[in-house]
């Protein structure tokens, strides 16, 4: 086979930086090729280096054997590289069709809506990529507008597909479909670059993998061939440990209980709906369910973010449910909030101002109401280096860390703090292999000290690895709650849709 | 830097003008920088301007750093003048210094409320935007002001002009050096330095900062928005009022018509020029009002309309403004030439499909 696109020894620097330090890649045509690396391992620049967002500072982009320098983002597409973006760049208020044609319509300045539509139709059949052209952007689900991007840059006849991290924002039926997409664009000979940092999905979907690691291309493997511990150790540059080690404990007094609990958000829906559970010391309780379904409500709550509308939460045998956020924090509630840029973090403080967040009016940070810097910044210091926070600088602003590092920011302050209680709503969400695996052994250590940890993850083997219980939620309601040793993916998967199994079907009314 | 930049390029632009309508720049800005500060009565006059600025622009950056726009400080300026006014022609019989104290604290208390209470409140437990209910607040103050004056009504010195009665003397701020300058500089100092100190060396400061960086985590980090949201504002509408205590306890010594000089306003450009840093208030308070001197010199030397100062602080108004403009426009400026010079070289690479 016949490389399409080869990219020969490029290196790629910024001040301090070097992004890109000797990365070698050839994408041959008709065939799905899979670049598979940590979150700053430089995929992203090598990225923008193929679409012409940068000029490389030394080697070579060669296409279909001919050596190219892309000025512009413009002579990229022009050449045939089609980039579809991690975010989406659509018009909500627009048609399919609209989107797809813009800033090259059919008719030029008399746009003609019906051959637009007619020509996306066409091509959706082609590609077998189906939407309804008049449909307008903002009724689509996010897998439905992915397929427009897609459609986008196809509509601008690309030859070479590139996707970053395309199955971030996807739910798992979605990302299969979007699989099923790139077969097929496949079996057509366009050629697909594929940017991941997830071990099974490259290994679902590449027939080839080169895996990048601190800026350089490390291997390139048949898809086939490679098993994801292969992978796994290849990307991190060490041995890593894929299965958790959980060893069995017998949980202790029960640390948080919550009541017949029902939430409403901020637009007064009904979030969650009469839930009771439990949770004890040393025990980890799962919390599964499709995005959506009330989990992140139901955290908020035992937070103390959302006010309960109706029953009780109860904390080491003490009603809080009245009580606000501070006074829980105080009494050792912590929490890992979803969104850690929103939430977790004030991105535009320093590490040190980072750290204090939560526990300000406490030594070491302040005294009297005085701001302690020197003893905040050592303790400081102190949390980057006990959680491998990088850059170790605690004058740098939370805003400039990575994605990796920022969970690992907030997962040192919220644990250093030793709560009787860990509340983490998805904490390894967009990370790659190396921080999960340090997260989860941070909740296992924590489990092993004797906390509760009620954890909230949209990965079904993020929970079933960590947790010893798991509550299944849907449409605000827990369905069932089970242990976790006996339970199987398709037993959860079919709680997640609301269905109980066997005779549970018509017991405890009161949960339905 | 950038607010450096903004006010030079702003000077630059304001040089261009003055050349197109026929004057000299280098005469015009000669005059209005020895208008400002040519002389011991020059320096004097540009630091008195500079203290309700400096006071006044500090409350609006208090406000900014809690991420709330006090758009009403001209109102609790005249509130403080009012509340020290009354202070100070009433209370008879006490230490100069005592009675010198009392009307600033009921100066500053009376901006406090008026700023923070009424909209505080507002806007924390109804939504009310503060930008709408600070500005309403400051026309009912200044309108109060003007009918407490007015002929009839209560607190009207008996005569022709629309004034009260003065404050009374011991009460009065001495002069440091004629004919402005009083210890009221002492005040704009010492209360760049609280500020300061309270912003970045306090858990009070450190809340505020944080709400107005992101007030989502604040809630999350278990700090009370509302009652922050009081605060920010209510010490906002404080220094405000304050600026106008110490105003008139330095220079006009009376509530008079038409002496609303728009310094509230003014602080809200300082505030903007200086990021909110306590120290730089002063420097872009001493800056705005060697404009306002220096003006009036400029156009009796070079005949250029002092209303160009105006124009220089619409410019800067505008610059700071446009921070991110600058980088963008430079950003796309390359691209254009990167475009055009790589188009024939690579555009017709792939282009055989």
């Amino acid at each position: 086979m016949s490389s399409f696109l080869e990219v020969v020894d490029v290196h790629k620097y910024f001040p301090g930086v070097k992004a890109n330090d000797g990365v070698n890649l050839d994408v041959r045509a008709g065939e799905v090729h899979a670049v598979l690396g940590e979150n700053g391992a430089g995929k992203s620049t090598l990225m923008k280096l193929i679409s012409g967002l940068y000029q490389p500072d030394a080697g070579e982009i060669r296409l279909e054997g001919r050596p190219v320098r892309f000025g512009s983002p413009r002579n990229a597409i022009r050449a045939g590289i089609g980039m579809v973006h991690q975010h989406f760049m659509l018009i909500p208020a627009l048609t399919v069709a609209d989107n797809i044609v813009l800033g090259d319509e059919p008719g030029g300045i008399r746009y003609k809506r019906r051959t637009a539509a007619a020509q996306v139709r066409a091509l959706s059949q082609k590609y077998r990529l189906e939407v309804d052209p008049l449909a307008r952007v903002e009724q689509l689900s996010v897998g439905l507008q992915q397929r427009v991007e897609i459609l986008k840059v196809l509509y601008r006849r690309a030859r070479l597909l590139i996707l970053d991290e395309p199955t971030a924002v996807l739910t798992p039926q979605e990302a299969e479909e979007l699989f099923q997409v790139l077969r097929h664009l496949k079996a057509q000979g366009t050629p697909v670059l594929f940017i991941s940092h997830k071990l099974d999905e490259v290994r679902a979907v590449a027939d080839r993998i080169t895996v990048m690691r601190a800026g350089r291309t490390v291997a390139t493997v048949p898809a086939a061939d490679a098993s994801p511990q292969e992978l796994a150790n290849l990307m991190v540059g060490r041995e890593v440990v894929l299965r958790v080690n959980k060893p069995p404990r017998t949980p202790g007094d029960v640390v948080l209980s919550v009541r017949n609990l029902s939430v409403t958000d901020a637009e007064r829906r009904l979030r969650v709906r009469d839930v009771s559970f439990e949770v004890r010391a040393g025990e980890i309780l799962g919390i599964a369910g499709v995005d959506g379904n009330g989990q992140t409500e139901l955290a908020d709550a035992i937070a103390g973010l959302l006010p309960a509308s109706g029953g009780q939460v109860a904390f080491l045998s003490q009603d809080i449910t009245r009580l606000p956020p501070g006074e829980r924090t105080r009494r050792g509630i912590a929490y890992v909030p979803q969104d850690r840029q929103r939430d977790g973090l004030v991105l535009d403080f320093t590490l040190v101002e980072n750290a204090m967040l939560r526990d300000v009016s406490h030594p070491p940070f302040s005294r009297r109401g005085i701001l302690q810097h020197r003893p905040a910044r050592a303790y400081t210091e102190r949390l980057l280096e006990a959680f491998d926070v990088r850059p170790r600088d605690p004058d740098r602003h939370a805003g400039d860390l990575s994605g990796g590092n920022q969970q690992k920011m907030i997962l040192a302050r919220e644990v250093s703090r030793d709560p009787s209680l860990l509340i983490a709503v998805q904490p390894t969400r967009g990370l790659d292999v190396g921080a999960i695996e340090g997260i989860h052994r941070q909740l296992l250590r924590l489990r092993e000290a004797g906390k509760a940890i009620l954890l909230v993850s949209l990965e079904l083997d993020e929970i079933l690895s960590l947790s010893d219980r798991i509550a299944v939620m849907h449409h605000g309601q827990v369905v069932d709650i089970v242990p976790a040793e006996t339970a199987t993916r398709e037993q959860i998967g079919l709680l997640m849709t609301g269905t109980r199994v066997g005779e549970s079907e018509v017991a405890q009314p009161s949960n339905r | 830097m950038t607010p450096v930049l903004a006010t030079a390029l702003a000077i630059l632009i304001g040089a261009a003008i003055a050349y197109i309508l026929g004057f000299d720049p280098f005469v015009a800005y000669g005059a209005l920088l020895t208008g400002a500060f040519g002389n011991t009565m020059a320096i004097s006059s540009t630091l008195a301007g500079a203290v309700p600025l400096a006071l006044a622009g500090l409350g609006v950056s208090v406000a900014f750093r809690a991420g709330l726009f006090n758009i009403g400080a001209e109102g609790q300026y005249w509130i403080g003048v009012i509340a020290a006014v009354w202070f100070g022609y009433h209370l008879t019989g006490w230490p100069g210094w005592l009675h010198t104290l009392v009307c600033v604290v009921a100066a500053a208390v009376a901006g406090g409320l008026w700023g923070g209470l009424i909209p505080g409140l507002a806007k924390a437990y109804r939504g009310a935007h503060e930008v709408i209910t600070t500005m309403m607040m400051s026309y009912i103050a200044i309108y109060f002001g003007q009918y407490l004056i007015a002929a009839g009504g209560p607190m009207h010195a008996p005569g022709y002009n629309a004034q009260s009665y003065p404050i009374r003397q011991d009460a009065w701020l001495t002069v440091l050096v004629p004919p402005q300058l009083t210890t009221a500089v002492f005040f704009a100092l010492g209360t760049a330095v609280a500020v300061w100190w309270v912003m970045f060396h306090t858990t009070v400061g450190f809340r505020l900062r944080t709400v107005g960086a992101n007030a989502r985590a604040a809630r999350y980090a278990g700090i009370l928005v509302p009652a922050y949201t009081v605060l920010a504002l209510g010490l906002s509408g404080l220094l405000a009022g304050l600026a106008g205590g110490v105003q008139v306890l330095a220079l006009d010594h009376r509530l008079m018509w038409g002496f609303n000089t728009g310094y509230g306003y003014t602080a809200i450009v300082v505030a903007l020029l200086a990021r909110n840093h306590p120290f730089g208030v002063l420097l872009a308070a001493v800056f705005f009002s060697a404009l306002s001197t220096g003006g009036q010199n400029m156009q009796m030397v070079s005949q250029l309309p002092s209303s160009l100062t105006d124009v220089l602080t619409g410019l800067i108004v505008f610059f700071v403004a446009a921070e991110r403009m600058v980088p963008l426009a430079i950003a796309w400026y390359r691209r254009r030439r990167g475009v055009r010079v790589q188009v024939a070289a690579a555009g017709e690479g792939g282009r055989e499909a």
